[in-house]
């Protein structure tokens, strides 16, 4: 039973890092129809704003009594962070691509090239500063009428509007690396994020040790699905979503606006990645790969959960998470110790987390036999759906 | 009537005739370094060559050809090993002994016959493309599935063959460069001469096979599939067959361009399994020109050549070269440098430069004496 309960729990761990950094995927792909292999590198992108924000916390000497919550205000910029790269993404490169799913993939990869590289060789500082400057530019239109936007001196006024948030992006950038000096140089090293104090040890529960750190990111998982449903479902934008979804074009017809719809989805997928990033900042060390160790993972989840379902995607990686445990630590030998010897040995075979992944990828196979198009597939009359 | 005949054909042959005067000229022209490089890229020709037949004209984005690519190393990495291990203890190849493995996984042995190993490189991953492919096309998985289900095999793969050391030396890979085949090193100058021949000389083969595969029906059935699966499916054919025989085609393919890059890089290991890899094989397409074979063996030699050279000089900026490409030519020039010259590319933008004078574009009407139109 203690040990049911300890490898559910490991299990439910693997699964809700999985189930937030698949959210955001998930979502963007049942909308557009566009799987962002660049999700991975956004997840870095929030992995490092939490590193930035706790040096910030560390060295900032107004804001010291308050280092033990950065993680909280880190969750926050790292959702911002993501979102707006995510949508400068959608902006640039992604728009342009609409109804080509392979080209996307192809761009997205580039792009996640791009931001590894970025990370590498840009001291972070600086880094922060162009987020910032990106943040602070396409925000601002939002402030202004649409009148002077699209009157005779629009050009002139958008301009200005980036030619501000640039400032900002610089003075940011300057600030931030006189105030931390790790932020000032470049480097290709991973860096650890240290978990505040009272996020170490655990709690003892029926003989079993929970680790904290692990029970926040269910927390910090199980918020943002609520929050996502919450959107989706109740708010008058989350509709849109949700109709775009189903009926691009008759959407479309009926004045939805479909790229606002594509703005705000791609943003928030990116931001919900942005957030996986701090759970994965939480786990280890934080580096410019730190992202791809765990993209497949979603693509999994997103294969087996279909599209356009967060009961899918929710159900997908937890299944996947328990069973990368159950199989990974070599738990169904301990659960039924005196199991016949062949079967033991192949068991035994698979007890190593790359090796879990194998198996697992063959079941996931051997399901898409017999459902082809995940678990809660879209009902359609399409042919090619 | 002479084949020769047409302007075409004069130049096609000139082609050719400097294409095999540079093959047998380059390895006293290079020197050893630089031709075992362009050795390597031709080799990598021949998977990219798959990698537009099963993109570039059928339609699926694979990517993880790197399984097969690292299938056809090990294949003849094997071979290598065994056929030069008779001096260690149990007469198996060196790396056993640090694991304290004794005897032969029963899959090295039929590894120890040339014959088997020459036929396995490129049959063993076309089988197991084909299966791969079968289970997936059944079930009209497409589009970007496809492509995630083959990026999860890539690293399925690579996780299987990193993590065993006791049956392929895991992480580690397998070395080839100091084994012996003929009586010689396997890295010396004489062999890496002529595996560049070799390559050569398969690159062109593949080519022309390439080229018969999508001349006729066949061709345009795979057209077909990528233009329109739904109605290829209604006209009667099946595309399960075609999509899993092409697949399965581009799967040997990269077998026997693994097995030539291996023997010529010197080792066979489980980074030829890592997913950028994969995906470079993509885009060397993608620049040269997707849909036409000769764009992707320029593409695949002349971006690896690039690669070479800017790694050497400026080894930070390739990632964001490399990244900047991948953006650029799926926005800018959808159908590769060739496939943009083919469409006329290169008079327009003479044109637009200014070198260039805009053809007339209506035709000039004929006119007889009285001044009228004829017709």
């Amino acid at each position: 039973m203690q040990l049911l309960l300890e490898s559910l729990f490991n299990g439910v761990a693997i699964g809700s890092v999985l189930l937030v950094a698949a959210l955001g995927l998930a979502i963007v792909f049942g909308l557009m129809g566009v799987i962002n292999l660049a999700h991975g590198e956004l997840m870095m992108l929030g992995a490092y704003s939490t590193y930035i924000i706790q040096l910030i916390f560390k060295q900032v000497s107004f804001l010291k009594p308050f280092y033990d919550s950065y993680v909280i205000v880190a969750i926050g910029i790292a959702f911002l962070v993501s979102g707006t790269v995510g949508i400068f993404l959608e902006r640039t490169v992604i728009r342009r691509l609409y109804g080509s799913p392979l080209e996307t993939l192809l761009a997205t990869w580039g792009v996640s090239l791009i931001l590894q590289q970025f990370v590498r060789s840009v001291p972070l500082a600086y880094a922060s500063g162009l987020v910032v400057a990106l943040f602070f530019g396409l925000l601002s239109p939002l402030f202004i009428s649409d009148d002077l936007l699209s009157g005779p001196k629009g050009k002139l006024i958008r301009a200005c509007t980036w030619g501000f948030s640039a400032l900002l992006g610089v003075a940011t950038g300057g600030i931030l690396s006189s105030l931390v000096s790790k932020l000032s140089r470049a480097s290709a090293r991973n860096v650890d994020v240290t978990a505040p104090s009272w996020m170490r040890g655990g709690i003892d529960f029926v003989g079993i040790t929970f680790p904290k750190t692990r029970l926040l990111i269910i927390l910090i998982t199980v918020i943002s699905v609520l929050v996502v449903i919450f959107f989706l479902d109740k708010t008058a934008w989350g509709m849109r979503i949700r109709a775009v979804t189903q009926n691009r074009p008759m959407s479309d017809c009926l004045g939805i606006s479909t790229e606002t719809v594509d703005i705000i989805t791609f943003g928030i997928g990116s931001g919900l990645a942005g957030v996986a990033g701090v759970a994965v900042s939480l786990l280890g060390s934080v580096g410019p790969n730190v992202g791809g160790n765990y993209i497949v993972g979603c693509f999994m989840v997103v294969v087996l959960g279909g599209v356009g379902n967060l009961l899918g995607t929710i159900l997908a990686s937890f299944s996947i998470g328990i069973m990368t445990d159950l199989i990974g630590a070599g738990r169904l030998l301990t659960i039924w110790p005196d199991m016949p010897s062949p079967l033991a040995s192949i068991i035994d075979f698979f007890a190593t987390t790359s090796m879990a992944r194998v198996m697992i990828f063959a079941l996931i196979v051997i399901f898409l036999q017999f459902r082809p198009t995940g678990m809660f597939p879209q009902k359609g009359r399409m042919v090619e759906s | 009537m002479s084949i020769f005949s047409t302007k075409k054909s004069w130049i096609h042959l000139t082609l050719w005739v400097l294409i095999i005067a540079l093959i047998i000229a380059a390895p006293t022209l290079l020197p050893v370094f630089r031709l075992n490089l362009l050795g390597r890229y031709l080799s990598l020709a021949i998977v990219a060559l798959g990698v537009d037949l099963i993109w570039g004209f059928t339609g699926m984005l694979s990517l993880g050809q790197g399984i097969f690519f690292a299938l056809g190393g090990y294949c003849a990495a094997m071979f290598l090993q065994l056929n030069s291990s008779g001096e260690f203890p149990n007469g198996i190849p060196e790396f056993f002994g640090l694991y304290g493995v004794e005897k032969l996984p029963f899959f090295w042995e039929p590894f120890k016959s040339s014959i088997f190993t020459l036929i396995s490189i490129w049959l063993l991953p076309a089988i197991i493309a084909g299966l791969l492919g079968y289970l997936v096309f059944r079930n009209r998985i497409k589009g970007v599935y496809f492509s995630i289900l083959t990026q999860a095999a890539l690293l399925v793969f690579f996780n299987f063959f990193n993590g065993q050391q006791k049956l392929i030396n895991g992480t580690n890979g397998l070395k080839t460069d100091v084994t012996q085949l003929f009586g010689q090193m396997v890295g010396s100058e004489i062999m890496q001469r002529w595996f560049f021949w070799i390559s050569a000389v398969l690159v062109i083969l593949a080519w022309f096979f390439a080229k018969w595969i999508v001349r006729d029906r066949f061709g345009n059935i795979l057209i077909g599939i990528r233009d329109d699966e739904a109605r290829v499916r209604f006209t009667g054919y099946n595309p399960v067959i075609f999509k899993t025989i092409i697949f399965s085609i581009a799967g040997g393919l990269a077998g026997i361009s693994g097995a030539l890059y291996t023997v010529q890089s010197g080792i066979v290991s489980p980074q030829f399994m890592t997913v950028p890899f994969s995906i470079e094989m993509v885009v060397w397409v993608a620049v040269g020109g997707r849909g036409t074979l000769l764009g992707a063996i320029l593409g695949a030699v002349f971006i690896n050549y690039a690669k070479s050279l800017v790694s050497e000089a400026l080894p930070a900026s390739w990632m964001f070269i490399q990244g900047g490409l991948f953006i650029l030519v799926v926005t800018a020039l959808p159908e590769g440098v060739l496939g943009w010259i083919r469409k006329g590319g290169l008079k327009k933008l003479l044109f637009l430069i200014g070198i260039n004078k805009k053809l007339e574009t209506y035709p000039s009407l004929e006119i007889n004496e009285q001044g009228e139109v004829k017709s």
